[in-house]
């Protein structure tokens, strides 16, 4: 081997020497055009993308090198560390390559690091908390901001006037009052990069971090205003140009909020028809936010308030239009993409800082800005929030004003746009760099670092983090309606009356313009949290390692105290899981035992085992992941395997009716039993997948018949919601699937793969539950279980299933028949002793075929077998409804095998 | 007409709401234009009942008696406390007060059918707003006493006041003094109280279940409003009565900021 393949490995090398020499020769004429190069070195044509790729890699490792220690993270923000690294790394480059490179460029800057920072923000803005405190957002980014540009610029200024102010800075008033307004706006990047971590209480944070991204409009206003004027020269200024530019303000904000919604609107509309291309779902939310941006930008408006309003509108709608999993997509999409950003932001702020061509250093004009924006700030925010509290609800305390002053950072859109500024024009550009770089750090570093500690001193408030209750999501509705009902009465059209007709128009038009049609009917908030809190819980149920369920374990999401406990529990089960959600089992403590875990992992390992071919040709698609396709395609099998079954079944069941007499099944039914206890005896207590429903067929042997036959009867009322029959008839219904299961039919169940890793294949969390109903059944003798069984299966069909859930759900237990088998096959015959086989004679034909089947896989006598247990349920019940039941019995315990 | 027309908001019962309720006078005075203007009769016999007369009432401080005049003459009728500014043309209802001790006014309560003065339950049904409000019939109901179709001024204001956002000065306020009506417990009772229909502090499971049929879309099957309330029920229940008491009702919505979720801004 080894001989053969140094030669192989020396051709290339070989080869890479040979062709370095021919490239560089190519351009000389005469020279005969070299051979076929086996290795080539094209550093040019990949240099840009390699570096950009090499500067995110480098960040992003820098991000896990920082958080290998909590304590570091926990002390100082990331943006500091990334700032401080950027320094290190740009001292570096400086180093070795003798000049600054790779800086923070502006177009870079604005074109590509910032949207998806604000998209971001945008999308994953809390609306109701936004629109809560619009009124104090607005004014605090408008009116705070100009105070901000105005005193500062104009402080300045007369510090410079009063001398303080090196002469050599050569800036005019109109120069400081551009400079106030670039170093005045308070940046939503660093703001995030800090707030996020402090943890200060919703309404905080919304005020601080919605002015930070609504100010870009007067910030982009003032700038390009003051820039002009200044390009101008003051002199040539007229007063219609200072209109001009207060109109501008009006244009810009007004207009970027414009472009966005139009946006929103294209995007929601879009998202809407794009049900057979889910892959391009996540794609598009991008390119649209993406393209009202640049359109934005384009149209020199404001394409921060254009992102931001994008997201903002077009959440609800494309939210409920897009699947599942384009929601994680563009979730985690988003998420890395701003992280990603924000953190090639910080650190070339870092790198940009090195480079000492840039900037002039005046102390008098550095340490008047720091102190200007500060005080500034301050005095601002407690004059707004003095007026703002006249008309608050909630009035913002002294505490929190501190936290806002302080928490007004500057950032890169500051630093990006003084790099903007024309030299020739503003001579004083280097003193400007200078500055802004420091209030930029001193922001970051020094007021980041601090911030936290001075929230922790101050005793703000914290935003708490629980878990959202469905009473609470209830309960706020209600609140939000009455009080929209008592400004109705009071007659003063205040917020919550045109939330309530926004509420309204948007229910009426706006949903149904922009939503699917199948999403807008399901659409409710209250239903989706319900929706969110049952996935929530079976999550963390699975993830607690999903076996529970003590002999207690009826607790479910039913209330054991009622005296129907059984039934109410169980048509919950069946609701819930009829619609989609799962259970709640957080009720649910954990008791288990060694040999609940030991059949838990042979399940595991079974499922795991037989699913795996069926699993392998389903992501070929390259348009579409869609397990979808591969779910309605197991569907299709299923339900035509039921069919099949149950036209057999009621071709049985005639001839049977008719044919048998009533006793007999009885006597089989009692047979069965002492066969049961047989079987048990024989069996002791060796881990056997059945050994539970086992045990509980023993107990349950002591029952009448008689009690069978009014719990069947019970059964048959209730049939037609589905499932809940087994609720009642519990323990019969469950000893008779039992029986028959594990004795003359054992091969049926057993053949059945596990309902449960059908639906693990969808749903992580189902194949746990499957094992929870195991135990239950186990130890209660009752067949909640079995219903949760069904009901997960139902959850997979999601909402529709309820239409019919017992076809719905058979099926999909029944479903894949051979592939157990081979798995099951040795331990069949050790389970069974048999000599209760015979003894339970049904029609012993059958039995045996049965029997015998289970030897051979054969996949035709599954159906005679089935006939004839179908057939005896039915002769006890005589309802079809009820051996429907009994068989998703058979089926889902087999499937829990 | 006019002689039944004597009485509109007196200073005392000013004050006495005020002391109740804790709006200012200037709210009183709004809310109480408000409270007339909703009291227009849907038919003509009680329209023309309560607009027979535009008349101003003052209180003579010094005499000890009301006087009516049609129009505004002079200021010196109005008594120097501020608290009369308000005084403006109102439409004048004889009975704002009903069931006070105030002896002129007994003679009114038996008459109450179609007094004006009272706003009746039609005249808030008559709000097309509230008419599309899920919760519409409901908030209604609560601002009239039990069984009656008609409320006065003084429990429309005690209705009302349950949204008073609370202020910082409240807060200190001394604990053994009645609890106010803005109090958090009793903007919570007030939201209790549309659930719980038969007055059995529980929300049982049909009450919660018929407010969610109000709440949630059409397009939400029974079986599935059913599971949500169970699962509401069952997040709340601490007792296990399968029912939500009002204990049980404060403390799932301890965490959530009812003090502000619950208070609306009234107009100065």
């Amino acid at each position: 081997m080894l001989r053969v393949a140094l030669p192989l490995l020396g051709l290339p090398l070989a080869g890479a020497g040979t062709t370095e020499e021919p490239t560089l020769e190519l351009g000389s004429p005469g020279e005969p055009p070299p051979g076929l190069a086996l290795f080539r070195w094209q550093w040019h044509e990949v240099e840009a993308p390699y570096l950009v790729a090499l500067w995110i890699l480098v960040a992003s490792l820098a991000k896990i090198v920082f958080h290998l220690s909590r304590k570091v993270t926990s002390l100082v923000p990331e943006s500091c560390l990334l700032i401080l690294l950027g320094l290190v790394l740009g001292g570096i480059v400086l180093a070795v390559a003798k000049k600054a490179e790779y800086q923070l460029e502006p177009g870079t800057f604005f074109l590509f690091l910032l949207p998806p920072i604000v998209l971001d923000s945008g999308y994953f803005m809390p609306s109701r908390l936004f629109f809560d405190n619009l009124g104090a957002i607005l004014t605090y980014a408008v009116v705070g901001t100009l105070w901000n540009a105005f005193t500062t610029g104009a402080a300045l200024w007369g510090l410079q006037q009063a001398g303080l102010v090196a002469p050599r800075v050569q800036a005019g008033l109109l120069d400081f009052l551009l400079f106030g307004s670039l170093i005045s706006a308070v940046d939503p990047v660093a703001v995030l990069a800090v707030f996020e971590e402090v943890h200060v209480n919703e309404t905080l944070f919304i005020i601080v971090f919605g002015e930070s991204l609504l100010n870009d409009a007067v910030t982009v206003v003032l700038y390009k205003v003051c820039n002009s004027f200044v390009e101008m020269g003051s002199a040539n200024v007229q007063a219609t140009d200072y209109l001009k530019g207060v109109a501008s303000l009006f244009v810009v904000s007004l207009g970027g909020a414009a472009v966005g919604l139009v946006f929103a609107f294209l995007l929601a509309l879009t998202t809407r028809f794009t049900k057979r291309v889910r892959i391009i779902e996540p794609l598009l939310v991008f390119l649209l936010a993406y393209a009202a941006y640049l359109t934005a930008e384009m149209a020199s408006l404001s394409a921060i308030l254009a992102v931001t309003m994008c997201g903002l509108g077009c959440k609800k709608y494309v939210e409920a239009n897009i699947s599942h999993k384009s929601r994680t997509a563009v979730k985690y999409t988003m998420k890395t993409l701003a992280s990603c950003a924000e953190t090639v932001i910080f650190m070339l702020l870092g790198i940009s800082a090195v480079d000492s061509s840039k900037w002039a250093w005046d102390s008098g004009l550095v340490l008047g800005t720091l102190f200007f924006i500060l005080f500034f700030r301050a005095l601002g925010v407690v004059l707004q929030t003095w007026v703002l509290n006249q008309f608050r609800l909630v009035p913002l305390d002294k505490i929190d004003q501190v936290v806002m002053s302080y928490g007004g950072l500057r950032g890169a859109v500051a630093f990006a746009l003084v790099i903007l500024l024309d030299r020739t024009k503003v001579p004083a550009k280097d003193y400007f760099v200078a500055t802004t770089i420091v209030v930029v750090f001193f922001t970051v570093i020094v007021q980041g670092l601090t911030i936290k500690p001075l929230v922790k001193w101050l005793k703000v408030k914290r935003s708490e983090h629980h878990k959202p209750t469905l009473n609470q999501e209830l309960h706020e509705h209600t609140f939000d309606h009455i009080l929209a009902a008592v400004e109705d009465v009071v007659g003063h059209h205040g917020y919550h009356y045109w939330r309530d007709r926004w509420e309204q128009f948007d229910k009426k038009y706006l949903s149904q313009l922009l939503m699917r049609r199948s999403a807008y009917r399901i659409r409710d908030q209250i239903w989706d949290v319900y929706y969110r809190l049952n996935i929530r819980d079976a999550i963390s149920f699975v993830d607690q390692g999903g076996h529970v369920l003590s002999s207690t374990g009826l607790t479910l999401p039913s209330m054991p105290s009622r005296n129907s406990v059984a039934e109410t529990s169980v048509t919950n089960l069946l609701r819930e899981s009829g619609s989609g959600a799962c259970l709640d089992l957080q009720v649910i403590d954990t008791v288990r035992s060694g040999r609940d875990r030991e059949d838990a992992v042979m399940h595991h390992l079974l499922c795991g085992g037989l699913y795996k071919p069926r699993r392998r040709y389903k992501s070929c698609s390259r348009h579409f992941i869609s397990e979808d396709a591969q779910e309605r395609q197991d569907k299709e099998v299923f339900q035509q395997n039921m069919k099949r079954r149950l036209e057999t079944f009621k071709s049985t069941k005639h001839s049977i009716c008719f044919a048998k007499s009533k006793p007999r099944p009885r006597k089989a039914g009692h047979k069965k039993k002492d066969g049961v206890a047989n079987t048990e005896a024989a069996n002791g207590k060796s881990p056997r997948a059945l050994g539970f429903q086992d045990t509980a067929a023993v107990i349950l042997t002591v029952e009448s018949e008689e009690e069978e036959e009014s719990d069947s009867s019970e059964t048959e009322k209730e049939d037609d919601e589905g499932i809940i029959f087994v609720a009642r008839a519990t323990s019969e219904v469950l000893q008779e699937g039992k029986v028959s299961g594990s004795l003359e039919v054992c091969p049926s169940p057993r053949i059945i793969p596990p309902s449960p890793t059908c639906a693990e294949k969808e749903l992580p969390w189902k194949s746990g539950q499957g094992d929870l109903a195991v135990y239950v059944s186990s130890e209660t003798t009752k067949i909640v279980p079995v219903d949760m069984q069904t009901g997960w299966n139902q959850s997979i069909s999601s909402l529709e299933s309820l239409a019919s859930p017992p076809c719905t759900q058979a099926p999909t237990m029944s479903r894949l028949p051979p592939y157990p088998l081979a798995a099951e096959e040795p331990r069949a015959p050790l389970d069974l002793p048999p000599d209760p086989r015979p003894s339970f004679a049904f029609p012993p034909s059958l039995a045996k075929a049965g029997r015998s089947r289970s030897e051979s896989s054969a996949d035709i006598p599954r159906q005679q077998e089935l006939q004839p247990l179908m057939g005896h349920e039915d002769r006890t019940h005589l309802s079809p409804g009820t051996a429907n039941s009994h068989w998703c019995i058979q089926f889902s315990r087999s499937g829990r095998l | 007409m006019g002689s039944r027309a004597s009485t509109l908001l007196r200073d005392e019962e000013l004050e006495e709401i005020k002391k109740e309720t804790g709006f200012s006078h200037s709210q009183i005075t709004r809310l109480y234009s408000r409270f007339t203007s909703l009291d227009k009769g849907e038919n003509g016999t009680l329209r023309a009942k309560k607009w027979v007369t535009l008349t101003l009432v003052y209180v003579d401080r010094e005499h000890g008696h009301r006087l009516a005049t049609p129009f505004p003459k002079q200021k010196d009728y109005v008594p120097e406390d501020p608290s009369c500014t308000w005084l403006k043309p109102f439409p004048v209802y004889r009975n704002s007060l009903r069931g006070s001790a105030e002896t002129d006014l007994t003679s009114t309560h038996e008459d109450t059918g179609l007094i004006p003065g009272l706003a009746h339950r039609e005249d808030f049904q008559r709000i097309p707003e509230l008419a599309i409000n899920p919760l519409g019939d409901r908030i209604i109901n609560a601002f009239f006493p039990e069984g009656e179709d008609q409320v006065n001024f003084r429990g429309f204001m005690r209705t009302l006041a349950h949204f008073r956002p609370i202020e910082d000065n409240e807060k200190s306020k001394d604990m053994n003094g009645p609890e106010p009506l803005n109090s958090r417990s009793n903007k919570l009772h007030f939201a209790f109280r549309l659930y719980d229909l038969d007055k059995d502090d529980k929300i049982s499971r049909d009450e919660l279940l018929q407010v969610l049929r109000m709440m949630v879309g059409v397009n939400i099957s029974d079986e599935q409003l059913g599971s949500i309330a169970d699962r509401t029920i069952q997040e709340a229940d601490q007792d296990g009565d399968s029912a939500i008491s009002f204990t049980e009702f404060v403390k799932v919505l301890e965490k959530v900021d009812v003090e502000q979720k619950m208070s609306i801004r009234f107009l100065h």
